[in-house]
């Protein structure tokens, strides 16, 4: 048999409907994958290899006796891997943080119950920045995660375990989350569909909260089908969570099309960004192109300058992290405020300073008010077109130790990203082409729960080529 | 030198909701059974909890609100307050700064109208208990408590005496249980109180405030005002200035100590919480909130001194809904009885549960003093019965006794009942001779 953990969701999902395999194969295919990658990866904080294997044998047999089909549990017997900061029942949970380093959770996160629910083995914990503060995956407490295309390259991040563990196919999809690139980023690149919802999509309730206004849990997958399958399982609204809104959620895999023509696309200038890595400018150019050639109408627009994001990102976002770990206060838990992490405690400095009596008008006051200029922007372009394509990095994946000494290195590599997420936007990486035999990635952007919209643009373009093949 | 006293108050009551005020838990601290029994992810404040505000608590933060005169804006949200405590297991406490539910609003007193700044939800901190167990000091923490619905009434400086902030006090406490929202029990803590207090020579807001906490009773509040009175002149008269300062009240004492002085009080860092959105608050949804208001103390007041009854003993009237009941009995019986019932009650004359208003009424029917009193109106009237039943006079002359009442009777019939029974007595009795 070939080696099952290269399979697509959904060609797992069929290979299991057609009992062409049972989930305890598929599972230890994707454990097998795991073992041999993982001293070189290190996209695993927790592997579940027991537990995997007893939610396999019970898929298999719930498969077999018709309990379960496709339609009562679309992802019955489908091993996958949870960014380390989603709650976990009884499954140690520590967000890469030695703070929570034993932490065993008392309950699952919503995302956790719905994967659960729909059948899914989650097969493991993802390593990740800790406490998400980080594009690279370098600040986890537990140690980096490496790129599987170049294991002297970084994953990015803060998702870069989930986005490594599918691009090496550890797993067949996973769940990461994004407070502003932390999926499409480390998606970028790894090469891999990150799928980054509206705020408010899809609960962040059991999620370690990073900055409450822009967490955003999303799907990370091998093919925009997959990723769509995923949205679609893990959003609604959630009783628990005040920041969802009660809207009915489409069946995103089902609508999915190819036909795309006449659609609008928005090509910010500013985003394009002179000083990004040779090539990166071309290769998305040359994708937005392809898309034209598929029906879709180019529009050159002109936006506020991303730049002016990456300040006002960090404003809200540090006052949030200052905020959100509060509670780790030393007497819960287990271990006091020492075991946090330089970047914690950066973030936790500046997040205090910027909300503190007398500096908060200046800073965390203004920082709201410009971004309701950066949403009124976005408002502005969505009246004409239906979506926004952009490089998503302005580089490939860079070199193991570049965030030494760089306290700012996320805000700077996500400048393309960092916009979208204070407007709530949704986004999506598609990995468009290579650079030095590292991934480049194209992202689209689209209006508040427009997913649909930009799914079907990612998979229009991902079923017309081959983008490994897309060289300079 | 002569001072004013200057007080402001603030008003913690825990609200008597189903749920606690951010998630399902059941809110009844007081009757567990046992510690950490209602308790979730939300409460505990776990990695990943998320609040979701509870509908009751600001349905009944906007009824005390409406019931207090405050405005009622168009839209509030909910700030975090951040300040680290073992009981407060956030790191922060969810509250309200700058767009509270309600804004202004005025308590009456005998003595004047007592604003308030506002009124703000917010949620109660857990209960920290400091025991002993196998031999080791130990501190627990019960979060039964933790995360129930709490609404803070801030007055403006407006309590001049101990005297009125006893009855500004009372009046709150007797309009939030008529509103049937908290038992603003002061023992078990579902009341709570803290004062500022400073003294001025002319009147005007001094640049200093002592702050009081620790306070458990209306009489507690009135002596640590007294006591501050006290200790505050002394310190102004030496030319000093005192310190702004929290200080706790001792009871033991019926003095305050220091606690905490201004360089080293917190900075709480206050921002809008981003999990909850901000809540619009529509005039439809007020309207229907306001439906719940019953007839509160001051206006019941009102209604009494416009049926006459003196203000002193509308008040007491007001807020005793066993003498309400008997007046609005008898206003409904007889509204002439009104006032001297109401005197008759306070003055404890009445005691209610063994006369009925309608037995009370007819017992100063019979007392009642008529108004024809004159001898010289009721001489022909009783002359003229007396001609018109010649048998009667002659049974009482022959010894029928009875047959003075049958007389009086007949005086009472033609006058109405307006004749004074004793004069028409004695002047039949002085006729009969």
């Amino acid at each position: 048999m070939s080696d099952l953990s290269k399979l697509t969701l959904a060609e797992s999902r069929h290979g299991l409907s057609q009992k062409d395999f049972s989930s305890v194969e598929l599972t230890t295919a994707c454990l097998d994958s795991i073992k041999h990658q993982e001293s070189t990866l290190h996209a695993f904080v927790t592997v579940l290899e027991d537990d995997a294997i007893e939610s396999a044998k019970l898929a298999d047999k719930n498969l077999a006796s018709g309990a379960w089909n496709l339609d009562t549990h679309p992802l019955a017997g489908i091993p996958l891997s949870l960014k380390d900061n989603f709650l976990t029942k009884d499954q140690k949970t520590t967000a890469s943080s030695k703070v929570l380093d034993n932490f065993y959770p008392q309950y699952d996160a919503t995302v956790t119950a719905k994967l659960r629910a729909a059948g899914a083995v989650i097969i493991g914990k993802n390593n990740m920045d800790a406490w998400a503060h980080g594009s690279s995956t370098e600040t986890s407490d537990f140690g980096p995660t490496h790129n599987p295309w170049d294991p002297t390259k970084l994953p990015g991040g803060s998702s870069g375990g989930s986005a490594a563990a599918v691009s090496s196919n550890e797993v067949i999809c996973a769940i990461g989350s994004e407070t502003a690139g932390s999926i499409r980023q480390p998606a970028s690149w790894c090469g891999v569909i990150g799928f980054k919802p509206t705020y408010g999509r899809v609960s962040r309730y059991g999620v370690v909260a990073m900055e409450a206004s822009l967490d955003s849990p999303g799907p990370l997958a091998k093919t925009v089908a997959d990723a769509a399958l995923l949205l679609g399982i893990i959003a609604g609204h959630d009783h628990h969570d005040a920041t969802t809104p009660n809207l009915p959620v489409p069946n995103y895999a089902k609508a999915l099309t190819k036909n795309i023509s006449g659609m609008r696309i928005g090509i910010p200038n500013e985003y394009f960004l002179s000083d990004a890595q040779d090539g990166i400018n071309d290769l998305v150019m040359r994708s937005a192109k392809q898309l034209e050639k598929l029906g879709v109408t180019l529009v050159e627009v002109s936006m506020m300058d991303p730049k002016y994001s990456i300040a006002d990102y960090t404003i809200i976002q540090r006052a949030g992290v200052s905020s959100n770990l509060s509670r780790y206060d030393g007497v819960r838990y287990g271990h006091d405020r020492s075991y946090f992490g330089e970047e914690a405690k950066r973030r936790i400095m500046l997040g205090s300073y910027a909300l503190s009596s007398g500096f908060y008008d200046a800073y965390y006051k203004r920082a709201q008010q410009v971004r309701m200029l950066l949403k009124r922007d976005f408002d502005r372009i969505f009246s004409s077109v239906d979506a926004i394509l952009a490089p998503t990095s302005p580089s490939t994946a860079l070199p193991l130790g570049a965030t030494k000494g760089q306290s700012m290195f996320g805000e700077l590599s996500d400048v393309l990203i960092e916009g979208s997420s204070l407007a709530g936007l949704t986004g999506v990486n598609i990995p468009v082409g290579l650079l030095g035999g590292l991934p480049v990635g194209m992202q689209l952007m689209a209006n508040h729960f427009a997913e649909q919209t930009i799914l079907n643009l990612a998979y229009a373009y991902e079923q017309s080529l081959s983008w490994k093949e897309n060289t300079l | 030198m002569t001072y004013q006293l200057i007080c402001g108050a603030e008003i913690h009551v825990e609200l008597k909701t189903k749920s606690k005020m951010f998630c399902g838990c059941k809110n009844d601290p007081f009757h567990a059974a046992k510690p950490n029994i209602y308790t979730c992810p939300v409460c505990l404040g776990l990695p990943g909890g998320l609040p979701v505000p509870n509908q009751q608590a600001i349905e009944n933060t906007i009824l005390l609100g409406l019931a207090l005169h405050s405005d009622i804006p168009t839209q509030s949200h909910f700030d975090r307050k951040h300040y680290f405590y073992p009981d407060l297991p956030k790191g922060y406490q969810i509250s309200q700064k700058d767009e509270p539910f309600c804004q202004g609003g005025y308590v009456e007193t005998t003595f004047g109208r007592v604003r308030l700044n506002h009124i703000h939800l917010e949620e109660d901190a857990a209960k920290m208990h400091h025991a002993t167990v196998d031999g080791n000091k130990v501190s627990l923490i019960d979060y039964n408590r933790s995360s129930v619905a709490l609404v803070e009434i801030v007055t403006e400086p407006d309590i001049k005496s101990p005297e009125q902030a006893k009855e500004f006090l009372k009046n709150v406490r007797d309009i939030i249980r008529s509103l049937g929202i908290s038992d603003c029990d002061m023992e078990k803590g579902s009341m709570r109180l803290e004062a500022n207090i400073s003294l001025s020579p002319d009147g005007k807001l001094p640049n200093y405030k002592v702050e009081v906490k620790n306070i458990n009773s209306f009489r507690y509040f009135a002596n640590a005002l007294t006591s501050e009175f006290t200790r505050q002149s002394a310190i102004l008269d030496e030319g000093k200035t005192p310190v702004q300062e929290t200080r706790g009240y001792r009871s033991d004492k019926s003095s305050t100590i220091s606690q905490r002085t201004k360089e080293d009080a917190a900075d709480y860092r206050y921002f809008p919480d981003p999990d909850i959105p901000p809540i619009e608050i529509s005039r439809e949804w007020v309207a229907q909130i306001s439906k719940r208001l019953p007839e509160l103390p001051s206006s019941k007041v009102d209604s009494l001194i416009s049926l006459g009854i003196s203000e002193n003993a509308a008040k007491i009237i007001a807020i005793n809904q066993v003498m309400m009941e008997y007046i609005d009995r008898v206003k409904t019986l007889n509204p002439k009885y009104v006032q001297q019932v109401a005197k008759d009650l306070v003055n404890k004359k009445i005691d209610s549960t063994k006369i009925t208003p309608n037995e009370y009424i007819k017992s100063l029917d019979t007392k009642s003093t008529s108004k024809i009193s004159d001898e010289a109106v009721l001489k022909p009237l009783i002359e003229k019965i007396l001609a018109d039943n010649p048998r009667v006079v002659a049974d009482y002359k022959n010894g029928k006794q009875n047959a003075l009442g049958f007389f009086i009777g007949a005086v009472m019939k033609a006058t109405s009942g307006q004749a004074d029974p004793n004069i028409s007595s004695a002047i039949l009795t002085n006729i009969l001779k």
